[in-house]
């Protein structure tokens, strides 16, 4: 392998990973370049596998202040900071992320999420959005797939203890290793439009029914111009109208998606600890596939319910 | 439903968590922000550098303190107001008793060995608290749930037996990388810096000493006038060269295998005088010891490269020399140990040189130190994943949901669409040991055997026992513990040199005894049967133990090839679900840490429908099957079926 070696330092720091996914898999890590927007405790989570795991930077966004809220699910920001001194919470989780592995280059870059241009994500090899409206998943996504270079798209949302992560890798090629050889794959994933516009009726009679509950309570939220996660029990016969009429129109029976799953997520809207550390982990896994080329990738949603306890890999494309 | 209910049985709880690791970090941390209150931890390590790439509590400033307490206080520091007792102890300790679990509502386990997770098992049973068990390795992990009386305990079903090696493979005849790692960490390590009366396998007399004479000298003791180089060239003239010489001397040993080259310092340093194959005096000053290196020393840099014959002559002298030099007042104390650099370099080096002789491919530093430390893979996801599993099963525990408990798979390829893949847990085995009380038995020859025997190789290795008490009727044939009158320690240790039928109360076939561990307030009964003939390769023990067996077949004898696997001790069949997967570092030696589902037994899969076996796994477009087979066999992929290093 041409390129640098990796330092002493690096090989002492990593020797557990390494043996899992080898030092040509790490020296990529540590090259590339990941975004985060909406940090939430999913989010993270995320943040803290993907810095431990050494990537070269790591680029925080989330201007809104510190709240008790946004402290729930938080384990980055220390008691003293909470209130005092203000600094938004992109800038907190900066501070304690940096300080989880000093290799890592993090930083905070403000601004709405909406306001930056395709140019500005061409500094990027990841991209993660959380807690988003609907309309900003579609326009990042659709910015990442404006680029010459592929940018890995993925969104990922807690709610209750319900969780999402969607994967755009758009056309990836990786070496998927079967017994004794080395097979040349390809995959070809649909953009989060795409994916969402794929009529209902076709997709798999077994689907997770979590798809259809997080589509309705996306678009409830999206027409009712609320920001991600403000839903309340008020909320629940509009949420059950709109999700009859999304029925009729996909031809879907209404079973398929339950009342009691969407009033958690429509009562429940905080991100439950548990899940977010299992979200934050299945996310970081897939982040590390990407980078480094190694190991199927999810295609292209997955979700974790703790009713049932299963986490389920849905993979909704037309392709 | 995550907020209320939840709460307040969250609220009302008090948990013990053992282990502060991989698992534990993260559990520790996902505990404090679910709104856990009262978290007590036990961890008897301190903090390594190769901790710090996944457990995130800990900082490069940590390094060398107590997990548990380090732990601790990073977490106050975002949850200040929740109580956290940390102990850096071991959870064997006497303080840990049955009385000290009573007070937990639910245990949970992030342990990184079998021993303490049996000794964790034991005293949940007694003091009937709810234990979650977890491992990862890898990208795998699992969380299973143990309750009293309702699921099976976590030795319910028998692990696998940790791997051992014929003394003669690891002597005369090594086939495979690991046979060279093992011989130079437990013989030639142990012969040149550890307990000079130990015994060991290695052949210490020199064919000079053994021909010439009744002058039985141990090649390893040096002269008193033999300067380092000389004694150290001596050695390794020794053990790579005459003791391969005498080995080929046995024609019968090489019908059916290549025969081993004898390797001496003049053949393969002979361009270059000894002096300055980088032993020589010159030695960089330096106070801290834990950094001598002979790779320093020697520029070598990557720890990932594989090393001529000739390097790691060179790197096998100055080892020895930096030992002898800088490390004297160690040398006779020494066992090996993975983060003692130089002992992993004069390793490495000693393994390959032996590897050379007998046509084994060499291996890095890098490879060899994974595998003579017995090093298991760790990633940070993996563990933040199997601690969120963990958490969810212990708030249905403190809910009294035991039904809906599951134990779940977290597995590195999709099995039914699923990466978390949870199952109903399996019912008490009725005929386990340990939470059924069943009695065992155990064929043995009594009139050679001795009650040490039995301690060693059952009652300690075999039942887990760390205090055993061992009756026979209404006679006591052994104890330990503190409080023992010194005659009775003596007529113990009396005991212990005697053959079974010549114990005071003599053990013959037809005899039952009883054995039980005070601490662990676990009995057990166990009927001897006489036996004359023991096969020396496959009963070992000289002793066979019976009655400890799940329903169906035995356990699949994983002939684990940890040396190809990296020293990952995870290899698998396909039918094996991983377990007991320490998700941190050390285990004794090649333990093969898999739990294995007996052939054709067959695990529920809570509710699920579409069907699709391991085969189709991969398959991207699988036709959904439509029956609904709530029964059916799981077949895990292992993972590793891949080889080395390689996440696909």
């Amino acid at each position: 392998m041409n390129g640098e070696e990796l330092t002493e330092q690096e090989t002492a720091l990593y020797d557990r990973q390494i043996r899992v996914w080898g030092v040509d898999a790490q020296r990529r890590l540590s090259k590339s370049h990941v975004f985060v927007s909406g940090l939430k405790g999913t989010a993270v989570e995320f943040c803290k596998n993907i810095v431990l795991a050494g990537v070269g930077s790591l680029t925080l966004n989330d201007d809104n202040p510190v709240t008790e809220d946004a402290l729930a699910a938080n384990f980055l920001i220390p008691l003293d900071e909470k209130m005092g001194g203000g600094g938004s919470l992109a800038e907190l989780c900066c501070d304690s992320l940096k300080d989880f592995n000093p290799m890592v280059h993090v930083s905070v870059e403000k601004g709405d999420l909406s306001s930056f241009d395709v140019s500005f994500f061409e500094k990027f090899d990841v991209v993660v959005i959380s807690c988003c409206s609907l309309a900003a998943k579609k326009s990042v996504n659709e910015k990442c797939r404006k680029l010459s270079k592929r940018v890995a798209f993925y969104t990922v949302d807690c709610r209750d203890s319900c969780g999402e992560i969607f994967v755009d890798l758009q056309k990836y090629s990786y070496a998927q290793k079967k017994a004794d050889e080395t097979v040349e794959c390809q995959l070809q994933y649909p953009s989060f439009e795409e994916a969402i516009a794929i009529p209902w009726r076709s997709l798999p009679k077994k689907l997770a029914k979590l798809y259809y509950a997080m589509r309705v309570v996306e678009r409830f939220e999206d027409v009712e111009k609320r920001k991600p996660g403000e839903t309340s029990i008020e909320d629940l016969p509009s949420v059950l109208k709109l999700r009859n009429e999304l029925c009729l129109a996909h031809s879907l029976n209404e079973s398929q998606v339950p009342d009691s799953l969407l009033e958690r997520l429509v009562v429940s809207t905080r991100e439950f600890p548990p899940v977010s550390a299992i979200l934050g982990g299945i996310l970081g896994q897939e982040v590390i596939k990407a980078i480094s080329g190694k190991g199927d990738p999810l295609k292209n949603f997955f979700f974790f319910d703790s009713v049932d306890g299963k986490g389920v890999i849905e993979d909704i494309s037309t392709f | 439903m995550a907020s209320s209910q939840h709460l307040s049985a969250i609220k009302g709880s008090k948990v013990l968590m053992v282990g502060a690791g991989g698992i534990g970090c993260e559990l520790l941390k996902t505990l404090a922000l679910s709104g856990f209150q009262d978290i007590h931890i036990i961890d008897m390590d301190t903090i390594e550098v190769s901790n710090l790439n996944r457990q995130f509590l800990f900082r490069q400033s940590h390094v060398g303190q107590s997990k548990a307490k380090v732990a601790r206080d990073a977490v106050l520091r975002f949850r200040p107001q929740i109580s956290i007792t940390s102990y850096h102890a071991n959870v064997k300790d006497s303080d840990f008793n049955v009385d000290f679990f009573k007070q937990f509502s639910v245990v949970l386990n992030g342990l990184d060995n079998l021993d303490a997770r049996r000794h964790v098992n034991r005293l949940c049973l007694a003091a009937a608290v709810p234990l979650v068990e977890s491992g990862t390795t890898g990208f795998l992990g699992q969380v299973t749930v143990h309750i009293k009386g309702q699921t099976e305990c976590y030795e319910c079903q028998p692990k696998p037996a940790p791997k051992t090696y014929p003394v003669c493979t690891i002597t005369s005849t090594p086939s495979k990388f690991v046979h060279c790692i093992v011989w130079a960490k437990e013989l030639l390590f142990a012969k040149l810096f550890g307990d000079k009366n130990q015994d060991n396998d290695l052949n210490v007399r020199s064919n000079d000493a053994a021909s010439s004479s009744n002058h039985p000298e141990d090649v390893f003791e040096r002269r008193e006038d033999e300067d380092i180089e000389q004694y150290a060239k001596r050695i390794y003239d020794h053990v790579f060269g005459h003791n391969i010489e005498s080995a080929l001397a046995n024609e019968e040993t090489w019908k059916n295998r290549n025969r081993p080259r004898p390797i001496y310092v003049k053949d393969v340093l002979s361009d270059e005088p000894l002096q300055q194959n980088g032993i020589s005096d010159k030695i960089p000053p330096t106070d801290n010891l834990s950094t001598v290196s002979a790779m320093a020393y020697l520029g070598l840099k990557n720890p990932q490269d594989i090393w001529s014959l000739k390097e790691n002559s060179r790197v096998f002298f100055a080892a020895l020399k930096l030992f002898f030099s800088k490390r004297q007042k160690e040398i006779g104390n020494l066992s090996f140990d993975k983060d003692d650099h130089l002992a992993v370099e004069i390793v490495t080096a000693a393994a390959n040189i032996r590897a050379a002789s007998f046509g084994i491919p060499l291996h890095s530093l890098f490879e060899a130190k994974g595998i003579a430390g017995n090093i298991v893979h760790a990633v940070a996801t993996t563990n933040a994943i199997i601690a969120g599993l963990i958490v969810v099963e212990a708030i249905k525990v403190l809910q009294n949901d035991t039904k809906n408990c599951r134990m779940t798979y977290c597995l590195q390829h999709p099995s039914r669409k699923m990466l978390l893949m949870p199952v109903e847990p399996f019912e008490p085995n009725k005929s386990c040991y340990v939470c059924s009380e069943t009695p065992l038995s155990l064929e043995v020859n009594t009139q050679r055997a001795k009650l040490r025997d039995v301690v060693e190789k059952i009652v300690k290795s075999k039942l887990g026992m760390n205090l055993p008490l061992i009756t026979h009727g209404s006679g006591l044939l052994y104890e330990v513990g503190d409080d023992l009158e010194p005659d009775e320690v003596a007529n113990y240790e009396a005991n212990l040199e005697k053959v079974l039928s010549e114990l005071p109360y003599a053990i013959t076939g037809g005899s039952i005894i009883t054995v039980e561990d005070l601490r662990q307030e676990l009995v057990c009964k166990i009927n001897i049967k006489h036996r004359e003939e023991f096969d020396e390769e496959k009963e070992p023990d000289g002793m066979v133990l019976h009655g400890w067996t799940p329903s169906a077949a035995p356990a699949v004898e994983n002939d684990n090839d940890a040396a190809t696997n990296n020293g990952a001790s995870t290899s698998s069949t396909s039918k094996s679900l991983p377990d007991d997967m320490e998700e941190d570092d050390e285990l004794i030696i090649v333990e093969t840490g898999i739990e294995t589902i007996p052939a054709g037994k067959k695990r529920k899969l809570s509710d699920i429908s579409n069907s699709e076996t391991t085969d189709e796994k991969r398959a991207k477009k699988i036709p959904e099957q439509l029956e609904d087979d709530a029964d059916v066999v799981v077949m895990l992929d292992d993972g590793n079926e891949n080889g080395n290093n390689d996440i696909s």
